[in-house]
């Protein structure tokens, strides 16, 4: 099998609304077939059965002509670890699925993860905020699906999953937002435990429980049973804009107050993107992200979205692998970042 | 600050982790920190199902926890016992909810807020569904009829529920006599 390039996604290239604060949007609806145990249960004879009788109803077929099949089990370490940070499987996918596969659009905007917690997860990735036209992509995908499978569906519980959290509408909801002056102003923390009060959930980069690391946080929905699926994607939008809202005052406040400062602060991140020659992934996100927020004041106009989202994706170890095509130690990666974001760089400035 | 795990790499992480009012402080490398599985690059949230579970099973929601170990009460299609699915915190099959439906009720419960689906539904299943939903709007309706003394609208509804009722009890016998048939094809 050829080996996976490492290619740019449409929410890393495109734009979309709000795409100053809300990097990208996704949705993924979590489905499972009738009469098949879930994986987690399943032997390897029965995960079999289901990713061919998946196959059968997509390979080829109208809404699916040009999607990628990738099986977990022909891609390197290395490979499905850059997949896992460009968001388009999940951890789970990547270590633990047995016959688990990614049926991805070239435009690596819509997929279907197969056998992973869950039978199918549909999903779809996008630009700014948009989560009703993610939620739109997806369910496409979805009503193609299901008049071909039998879905487990329970009148009174909905589409029924293996875990009970996600029983229902099987839907997560989460955007990707850019938050560096509620972080600089130290607001954050007061906005982000009000968004636990009203029953969405919000990460950091590297997961539940951790520090925000770049200024980026993740926010999703919680509940998907008693709430059908354009009141979760309403909820978290009208949520979503709300901090939106703060996060545009906290910048007009920086910005009336320490102008040059910010101002500086981006210009020498670009510095140092351009001339550093060891950086670790902590200091490589928030260097992005100073860069970012300096681009997004209409401070320094040298630098694009799309520059942006590509080195916060490239920087990430596994990316820094596939592209270097080996595995790399700590202090390799270390070396091999800042010449990966140089290339990146010269493409952009020549 | 050195890594608490391997006490050699410069700890570059540091996680919080507030646990209802319990803080704790990990400081970890890189290395440390993926192995520990603390590192999920992912979108999926994680949601700890296991302290819903004990925290539910400790308030005494299932009884004694021996008694809920002892449960071998299992789904008829993939044999999963409850006592399994509380260490698992996972669903065997698309069976095991209707078999253990009183016991995942209140966890549902707690998760959702809400215990009923109300959003998207397969075509196939549609039109079932539409009228269950029917039927629920119906009995509300009646109630707040019977409540306000309006009888004579109250006996409309009624008749209407009923007549839905019967019109279910009579698909589903056909439903279960057309299945009957086709396994007597099978054999």
């Amino acid at each position: 099998m050829k080996q996976l390039e490492f290619n740019l996604s449409r929410w890393m290239v495109g734009s979309g609304p709000e795409n100053d604060i809300v990097i990208s949007s996704r949705v993924r609806a979590a489905r499972n077939l009738q009469h098949h145990p879930f994986p987690c249960l399943a032997s390897g004879d029965e995960t079999e059965q289901v990713l061919k009788k998946i196959m059968s109803v997509t390979q080829g077929k109208a809404g699916f002509a040009d999607f990628q099949y990738l099986l977990m089990d022909q891609l390197s370490e290395l490979e499905r670890q850059a997949l896992v940070e460009k968001h388009l499987i999940s951890l789970f996918l990547a270590r633990n699925a047995k016959h688990g596969a990614l049926l991805l659009r070239p435009e690596e905007d819509v997929s279907l993860m197969i056998n992973e917690e869950d039978h199918l997860r549909i999903q779809a990735i996008l630009p700014g905020l948009q989560l009703e036209e993610a939620w739109s992509e997806a369910g496409k995908l979805d009503d193609i699906l299901e008049s071909e499978l039998e879905y487990a569906f329970d009148e009174k519980f909905g589409y029924l999953t293996a875990c009970p959290t996600n029983i229902g509408t099987g839907l997560r909801a989460s955007v990707m937002m850019h938050l560096p002056a509620l972080v600089m102003t130290g607001q954050i923390s007061r906005y982000l435990g009000a968004l636990s009060q009203v029953g969405l959930m919000v990460r950091g980069l590297y997961g539940e429980g951790t520090e925000i690391v770049g200024n980026l946080a993740q926010v999703s929905n919680q509940v998907t049973l008693g709430q059908n699926e354009e009141e979760i994607i309403t909820n978290l939008s009208s949520v979503i804009c709300q901090v939106i809202e703060q996060e545009q005052n906290a910048r007009q406040t920086l910005l009336d107050k320490k102008r040059d400062e910010l101002s500086d602060k981006a210009w020498r991140a670009l510095g140092q993107l351009k001339h550093a020659r060891i950086m670790s992934f902590q200091e490589a996100i928030q260097l992005i992200s100073d860069l970012r927020l300096g681009h997004d004041l209409g401070l320094i106009k040298e630098v694009d979205q799309k520059l942006l989202n590509e080195l916060l994706v490239l920087v990430r170890p596994g990316c820094l692998q596939l592209m270097a095509r080996k595995k790399l130690s700590d202090r390799e990666k270390n070396l091999e970042r800042p010449v990966r974001v140089r290339e990146a760089l010269d493409r952009h400035f020549k | 600050m050195l890594c608490q795990e391997c006490r050699q790499n410069e700890a570059n992480i540091h996680i919080v982790k507030n646990v209802n009012g319990n803080q704790s402080e990990l400081n970890l490398c890189e290395s440390c920190a993926r192995k520990k599985d603390e590192l999920d690059l992912s979108f999926e949230p994680q949601f700890s199902l296991h302290k819903l579970f004990s925290s539910m099973l400790n308030q005494g929601l299932y009884g004694k926890r021996e008694e809920m170990l002892a449960d071998d009460k299992k789904c008829p299609s993939c044999s999963l016992t409850f006592a399994q699915f509380g260490q698992v915190g996972r669903l065997g099959c698309s069976d095991c909810v209707a078999a253990f439906e009183d016991k995942l009720k209140p966890l549902l419960k707690r998760i959702h807020g809400g215990s009923i689906h109300t959003g998207k539904v397969p075509e196939k299943a549609r039109e079932r569904v539409n009228i269950l939903r029917e039927l629920d709007q119906l009995k509300d309706e009646l109630q707040t009829k019977v409540q306000n003394e309006e009888f004579e609208k109250a006996a409309q509804l009624r008749d209407r529920i009923r007549e839905i009722e019967q019109d279910i009890a009579r698909k589903n016998a056909e439903n279960e006599e057309a299945e009957h048939n086709q396994e007597g094809e099978e054999h």
